[in-house]
Parts: C-alpha cells; sequence; structure tokens
C-alpha cells in the first residue's frame, strides 16, 4: 500500500534537488486530477448499479413469472384458466379455474375492506381533524405497531382467538372461515388506510378550513364537507392501496381461512386464496418442473397482475392531489 | 293589503337564537364523531392488548430455558425453538449485509447523484411499485431465481436474499429522507474546500444522515424478522431438528461458509407450523413462539424508536 498523498504534497511547491522551491509539473497534477475523475467515475456507476438493482428486481419478478407461466399456458389455454369453475391442479382430472381461487381473495378482502375503510377513515378524520397532539402522539406509534406486527401472528389470533369468538356468535361457523380471516385482515389493515387519507386530509391548507369556519361551520362539518372533498384523491389512494394490501395479504388467509379451493361469495364458508394455495403447494413437495409446480406461478402472476393495477391506480390518485396545492 | 313589518328586536332576537340552536345541535356532532373516534383508535389498541395477552396466557408455561435450547419435537412439551431462532438470525445477518450496502448506495445515488432523466425516473416509478408488491410474489422470484436457476437451493442464503430484495425499497426510502434533511450549505462547505463530490458524501452526507439511515434499516429487518411467506415459498422446512454448521470453527481456516447453503427454518416458520396443527399442547408452542417473535419484533422497533429520538434531541441544523 502506498501511503495517502496529502494535500500539501500534491499542492505545495516542493523543493528539488537543488533546494529550490517549484511546482510539481503540469503534466503531474493534470494525471491525479485525471485519476480522481476516473475514480469518481467508477464509484458513480457502482452507485447506479445499486439504484439500478431495484429495475432488475422487477425484471426478475415479470420474467420468472412470465417465463413459468408461459409453460403452463402451453398445457392449460387461457380461456379455461379464466372460465373454469372448479380448481384441482393436482388431482387425476385436473381443472385450472383461477376463478376459484379470485373468490376467495375477493371475499376475503372485501370483509377485510368493510373493517378497515369505515375504522381507517374515522381514525384519519379524527387524527387530522380533531384529536389534540398530545393523543396525536401517542396514537401514530401505536398504529404503526399494528402494522408492524407479523402476520403470521394475526394468523394465530384470526384462529384461535376471533374465531372462537365469532363460534359463540354463530354456532354454525366451521373452524376455518373467510370471515374470521377477512375480520383481522380488516384491523391489520386499518394503519395503512388511515395513515395515508391522513397525509392527505392534512396536505389540505388551513386557509381553507378557515374559510369554513369563519362561514359558521363546526368542525365536524369542516372535516366531512370541507377537507374530505379536498382531500378526496389521496383518500382513494389510501383505500386503494387498502386494497393492494388485502388481496396479497397471505399468512391470515392461510392459517385461518382454510386451503381448500372452494368457488363461494359466503364468507361464513372456508376458502382457499391465490397467495394461499401458493403457500399450500410450496408446503408440498411438488418436483420442479411439474405442471403443479407452474400452476403457483401462474397464480402468481394472477396476482402481480390485480396488485399492480391497484398499485399504479392508487399512485396516479395520490400524485393528483399532490398536483393541486 | 299591508306593508311588511319592519324586523321587530324580538323576531331579530328569535332568529338569533334558532341559528344558535342550529349552531349548537351541528356541534353536537363534533362531539359525536370525537367520541367515535377515540372509539375507532381504542379499538386498535384493544387488538393490540387482546393479542398479546392471549398469546402470552396460553404460552406462558412454555416459555423456559429449555424451549430456546431445545429442537422441534414430535412431542410437544418437549419441543422448543432452537434451530428456529438461530436460524432467523442466520438469515437476518444475509439479509441486512445484502439490503443494507446495496440499498444505502441505491439511496445516495438518487439522492446525490442522479441526474434527472428518464432513466432516473423510472428507477423511482419502480422503486415505490416494489414497495407494493406482496411478499409471497418476492417468494416466488426466490423460488425460481435464487433456488433453481442460480442452483442456491432451500438454503440460508437463498432466504438472506429473498429478504434483502423485499426490504430494499425500505432503506431506499428512508436513505433519501435522512439524506434530504441534510442541508445545502453543508455540501456546499465541503465542495469549496475542494473535495469532490465522493469526498463530499463519504465523509459528510452519509455520516450525517447515519442516524436516519440506521432507523430505517432496523424498520426493515424488524420486518424481515416476522415474514414468511416468502420463506415458505421458497421451500423452507418446518421441521428442522439441526443446526446449520457453525460459522466459527477452532480449528483453521476458523470461518467456513457452509452454513449459508444449510436447510434451515425460521421463528414465523415455526410458529406457522405449530399454529395449524390441531393439537392444544402445540398450540401452546405456537403462542410461546409468538411471544417471543413479538418480543423480537418490538425491541428491534424500540431501538429505532430510541435511535430516532436521539436523532432529534442532538442535530439541529
Amino acid at each position: 500500500m502506498e501511503p495517502p498523498v496529502s494535500i500539501t504534497e500534491t499542492l505545495m511547491p516542493v523543493p528539488d534537488a537543488a533546494g529550490v522551491h517549484t511546482h510539481a509539473p503540469a503534466s503531474d497534477r493534470l494525471k491525479a486530477r485525471f485519476s480522481r475523475n476516473l475514480k469518481e467515475r467508477a464509484i458513480e456507476g457502482v452507485l447506479f448499479l445499486a439504484a439500478f438493482s431495484s429495475v432488475a428486481t422487477t425484471l426478475g419478478i415479470v420474467y420468472i413469472l412470465l417465463s413459468e407461466s408461459w409453460v403452463f399456458f402451453q398445457h392449460v389455454p387461457l380461456k379455461d384458466f379464466l372460465t373454469d369453475t372448479q380448481w384441482t391442479p393436482l388431482f387425476d382430472d385436473a381443472h385450472f379455474g383461477i376463478m376459484v381461487l379470485l373468490s376467495g381473495t375477493l371475499v376475503s378482502s372485501l370483509v377485510a375492506l368493510l373493517v378497515a375503510i369505515p375504522l381507517g377513515t374515522i381514525i384519519a378524520i379524527y387524527l387530522s381533524e380533531f384529536a389534540p397532539f398530545a393523543v396525536r402522539e401517542i396514537a401514530k406509534p401505536v398504529l404503526e405497531l399494528l402494522a408492524g406486527v407479523p402476520t403470521v401472528i394475526y394468523g394465530y389470533f384470526a384462529l384461535l382467538f376471533v374465531t372462537p369468538i365469532l363460534q359463540w356468535f354463530f354456532p354454525d361457523l366451521g373452524g376455518f372461515s373467510l370471515l374470521a380471516a377477512g375480520l383481522v385482515m380488516g384491523v391489520m389493515i386499518i394503519p395503512y388506510v388511515s395513515s395515508v387519507s391522513e397525509d392527505a386530509m392534512r396536505a389540505v391548507p388551513m386557509a381553507i378550513r378557515e374559510g369554513s369556519y369563519a362561514m359558521g361551520a363546526t368542525r365536524f362539518q369542516t372535516a366531512v364537507r370541507v377537507v374530505m372533498p379536498s382531500a378526496f384523491s389521496g383518500i382513494a389512494a389510501a383505500y386503494i392501496l387498502g386494497i393492494s394490501r388485502a388481496v396479497g395479504e397471505t399468512m391470515v388467509v392461510a392459517v385461518a381461512a382454510g386451503m381448500q379451493p372452494n368457488l363461494t361469495w359466503n364468507p361464513a364458508e372456508p376458502a382457499a386464496t391465490i397467495t394461499a394455495y401458493i403457500v399450500q403447494v410450496a408446503l408440498g413437495d411438488l418436483p420442479h418442473g411439474s405442471i403443479g409446480y407452474q400452476t403457483i406461478f401462474a397464480a402468481g402472476l394472477s396476482l402481480f397482475v390485480i396488485t399492480l393495477f391497484f398499485n399504479i391506480l392508487g399512485h396516479w390518485l395520490r400524485r393528483r392531489y399532490r398536483e393541486v396545492y | 293589503m299591508s306593508t311588511p313589518t319592519p324586523p321587530t328586536l324580538d323576531t331579530h332576537q328569535a332568529k338569533l337564537a334558532a341559528i344558535r340552536k342550529l349552531i349548537a345541535s351541528a356541534k353536537r356532532w363534533d362531539l359525536v364523531f370525537a367520541g367515535a373516534g377515540l372509539l375507532a383508535l381504542s379499538f386498535g389498541l384493544l387488538v393490540l392488548v387482546a393479542l398479546f395477552a392471549d398469546m402470552l396466557i396460553s404460552g406462558w408455561m412454555r416459555i423456559n430455558l429449555d424451549f430456546f435450547v431445545s429442537f422441534p419435537s414430535r412431542r410437544a412439551e418437549n419441543a422448543g425453538i432452537l434451530s428456529a431462532w438461530v436460524g432467523s438470525l442466520m438469515v437476518m445477518f444475509v439479509t441486512a449485509l445484502s439490503a443494507i450496502p446495496v440499498g444505502v448506495a441505491a439511496g445516495v445515488y438518487l439522492e446525490e447523484y442522479a441526474a434527472k432523466n428518464w432513466i432516473t425516473d423510472i428507477i423511482e416509478i419502480n422503486i415505490t411499485n416494489l414497495a407494493g408488491v406482496p411478499s409471497i410474489v418476492y417468494g416466488l422470484l426466490a423460488l425460481g431465481l435464487f433456488v433453481y436457476q442460480f442452483g442456491f437451493g432451500q438454503s440460508v442464503l437463498s432466504a438472506g436474499l429473498t429478504l434483502g430484495l423485499l426490504i430494499l425499497p425500505i432503506v431506499i426510502v428512508a436513505t433519501r429522507e435522512a439524506i434530504r434533511s441534510i442541508p445545502q450549505v453543508i455540501r456546499e462547505g465541503s465542495y469549496a474546500l475542494g473535495a469532490t463530490k465522493w469526498q463530499t458524501t463519504a465523509d459528510h452526507i452519509v455520516p450525517y444522515s447515519m442516524p436516519g439511515i440506521l432507523t430505517g434499516c432496523i424498520i426493515g429487518l424488524s420486518r424481515a424478522i416476522g415474514e414468511t411467506a416468502p420463506i415458505i415459498t421458497i421451500g423452507a422446512l418446518t421441521f428442522i431438528a439441526f443446526l446449520p454448521a457453525s460459522p466459527v470453527s477452532a480449528s483453521a481456516p476458523f470461518i467456513n461458509f457452509d452454513w449459508l447453503m444449510s436447510g434451515f427454518t425460521v421463528m414465523p416458520i415455526q410458529m406457522f407450523n405449530w399454529t395449524s396443527r390441531p393439537e392444544e399442547a402445540f398450540q401452546q408452542n405456537a403462542a410461546a413462539a409468538g411471544v417471543v417473535l413479538v418480543v423480537m419484533t418490538l425491541s428491534l422497533n424500540a431501538i429505532a424508536i430510541y435511535i430516532r429520538y436521539r436523532l432529534r434531541k442532538n442535530i439541529k441544523w
């Protein structure tokens, strides 16, 4: 290793053999600057590669999902995949109707949203328009905690705490149900809905509220009739991001909703969602390259497309409210 | 025909009273709604309390030293979480080592270096979208790419890299926010002394934003430690009664990397496995494992909150 060259050595006049102080030759300084620039360039390149790795991840996801699904769709026509009403990929009489899994996903997400949207919206309005500073300072970390609890723990909670309570009210309810999974999932999603909608409402300028108060409106009237409409696209974005979370949630439904594919619209029944099916197959021992192995990529592709649609819609809406003010 | 009488003081007062009544009744809604808001908030709190209390009550009996130093077993009362917590630690190590350098470098690039052009736009849109991809899709990516195409198998390495990709957006966003809060004068001061861009970044920007970056990294890791779905998807085993080879040994070469390729299980998978068994004894084990998992997650979060608190206290630009 060379000792590091100090600034004084490179920039200050150095004594030559005769003891006369002269500047280092211009060519040396140019060389030093050249190598310095080269190093800077190289570092920038490395940093760029790091940033680009996120794009590579997306490309990787798309490539893997498409290439494995491509093989799958060679065996199963897309039309059957979309219209068949049975999902029995591992039976001798195999059917591949994604509708079956989709119904489970839709019903559980719907139940979750029926919990998360009202509660999340009320909490967001309360925190943004009503709550004193101290309450907000305490409430926000608690809500963050609600989102930070590992999902497998919510699965445990849904199966062994919520289901028995529900069975007490509805004795006919089985041990696994979309209802129990959906309710717990809803609580889990509350913080996502509330924090994005609260941000949107707080972005509404104070002057708009003051105008409303000056007309004699109360806080509640101002919140519901002035602030909420002004923050509409942000709140809509929050709901949509909540939907996307619910659709992609895995462990709660895998634990508490059962893993039996079941084409149903009844939340009291057990059913598999897209995500639960992937977990079920991954837990088993399917040989790499078999049709059963490829079904999880086809299912994953459907999931990816659905959540991507909602995410893009959500971000588009969120961008819009930022541009208004 | 009578001429309209001018409003007397009485009618004026009556109108005023009517308006006051209207406002008062509208204000009642304020109270009702404030009550509803508090109720909704405390419902969230109540769920958290119920969740922890329930797990603590059913799992309390099982939490003792034996539980931490025993392998899983077919007999619930002998089963423990040794392989699970060791596996979690190893996977977290790989995750931290892969996600933090790449994430911080990406954040630095986007804040300090990136030109405002379409490539940067694509990277930014892409990061926001990645944050919304369901975690199980990362598992599918890892299954296809790491496990089969790269041939890492169902190993600690595959799992660590998968979770690394998963928390990359969190680390990048935290790094960017931390860097953004550094005032421009710091950069100008550094440039004025002749520092290059990289010298400015490495000697000033990154050290000064360290608390924010650390907070983000820890929150990312606390998310990763509880992730179950992607690790199940890559085919982690649920019943592991051995430990991966030790990374350090008493004889030369002292350090080995066999553990990277070893089979493994992690805390959330162990808990999932026990939860899905019908016997109540195993479900008590699940509750105990859940308590340990929550304590792990919460202590990571507490560290992050503490660092954030220190940051607010010590740094004033």
